[in-house]
């Protein structure tokens, strides 16, 4: 039975590198981090601080007095004020041929954007999503914000 | 009527009364920009400086000032990490020493870098069309890493740089095949 159990950890074990690399889809990186900010991923809440890694699917949380700066890797630039939740749905680049897709949404606060290469190339394989609306881009500077929704 | 209304009104609360609003920004290098804000009843085309949407139970376009963004979005606003740079560095013919100009210019970067936080390079070597394709290729991908390696000694994580070699498949100035142009020998290095 023990041998069962150390057998089936062995395995987890040996198998856990491929299911990281899987997961590690980086979208970007924590530039800027003021006050209380956290990055929500399977279930665990992380500090965000400057150079923390931004992935897909990850949630992007500020407290009252938080505010955030994030870079994707296509040069998008990202930054929310306090009270804010931002979620990077689906992220994807290819530095090589410039081609990629992105979906950001803003559940609540505040979200400034300046687009990067995705939008410059492919503006139609981007989108950023409240609530109620969906934006498309042409790009380049704009804000979003969303008030008294309860995620 | 008057006994629907609290009825009607609070079924508009449970539906959800999110306010949100758009507000379209004047781009910082000039670019012709524009976002086009869909909800399920209509679409609102943002396509001038502060154009904007405004929505609860329906969307609205309106102008926004340039004080109500800083009011709502003043915070957001003051912690956009800084816009990525890109610098271009010239190269000595046939292999990676960079010119004496370029050696200058290299302080530059590494000033950057210092000031930078949590600093991530894209690294893209080229050559001019003299020699062998294949060759070329070799070599772009040399002058790539020979500045990936001084970017490492400037202070980037040596995992948040990229290298790569383009060859001769992507000309700064367009020229026949076996041409000595010092400009397409290259490399451009984006900080972010």
């Amino acid at each position: 039975m023990i041998r069962t159990y150390r057998l089936l950890a062995c395995a987890i074990f040996a198998a856990w590198p491929s299911f990281s690399a899987l997961a590690a889809d980086v979208a970007g990186m924590v530039k800027t981090s003021k006050g209380e900010v956290s990055i929500e991923r399977d279930g665990q809440k992380l500090l965000a601080v400057v150079g923390t890694p931004v992935l897909v699917a990850d949630r992007i949380r500020t407290g009252s007095g938080g505010a955030v700066g994030i870079t994707l890797r296509d040069n998008t630039l990202l930054s929310a004020g306090p009270n804010s939740l931002i979620v990077i749905d689906k992220f994807a680049f290819d530095n090589k041929t410039q081609a990629g897709n992105m979906s950001v949404g803003i559940r609540k606060g505040t979200l400034s954007v300046a687009t990067g290469k995705i939008a410059k190339r492919t503006p139609e394989s981007v989108d950023f999503h409240t609530p109620t609306s969906v934006l498309g881009v042409r790009g380049t500077e704009f804000v979003i914000e969303v008030a008294g929704n309860d995620e | 009527m008057n006994k629907f209304q609290p009825a009607f009104l609070l079924g508009l609360l449970l539906a959800g009364c999110a306010n949100e609003r758009v507000i379209l920004l004047p781009s910082t290098d000039g670019r012709p920009s524009g976002v086009v804000v869909r909800d399920a009843q209509r679409e609102i085309v943002l396509d001038k400086p502060y154009a904007a949407s405004r929505r609860w139970l329906s969307t609205v376009a309106y102008d926004a000032s340039v004080s109500d963004v800083e009011e709502r979005f003043g915070d957001a606003l003051a912690s956009r990490p800084e816009w990525p740079s890109t610098y271009i560095l010239y190269f000595e013919s046939g292999g990676d020493q960079l010119t004496a100009e370029s050696r200058q210019a290299l302080q530059k970067v590494r000033e950057e870098i210092a000031r930078r936080a949590a600093c991530e390079a894209m690294v893209i070597g080229h050559t001019d069309t003299v020699g062998a394709s294949s060759e070329n290729d070799r070599l772009s991908k040399v002058r790539a890493e020979a500045i990936r390696e001084e970017l490492v000694a400037a202070g980037v994580a040596a995992d948040k740089i990229e290298a790569i070699g383009r060859g001769e498949g992507d000309l700064l100035v367009p020229t026949a095949d076996e041409v000595d142009e010092p400009q397409n020998r290259r490399v451009e290095i984006s900080l972010r």
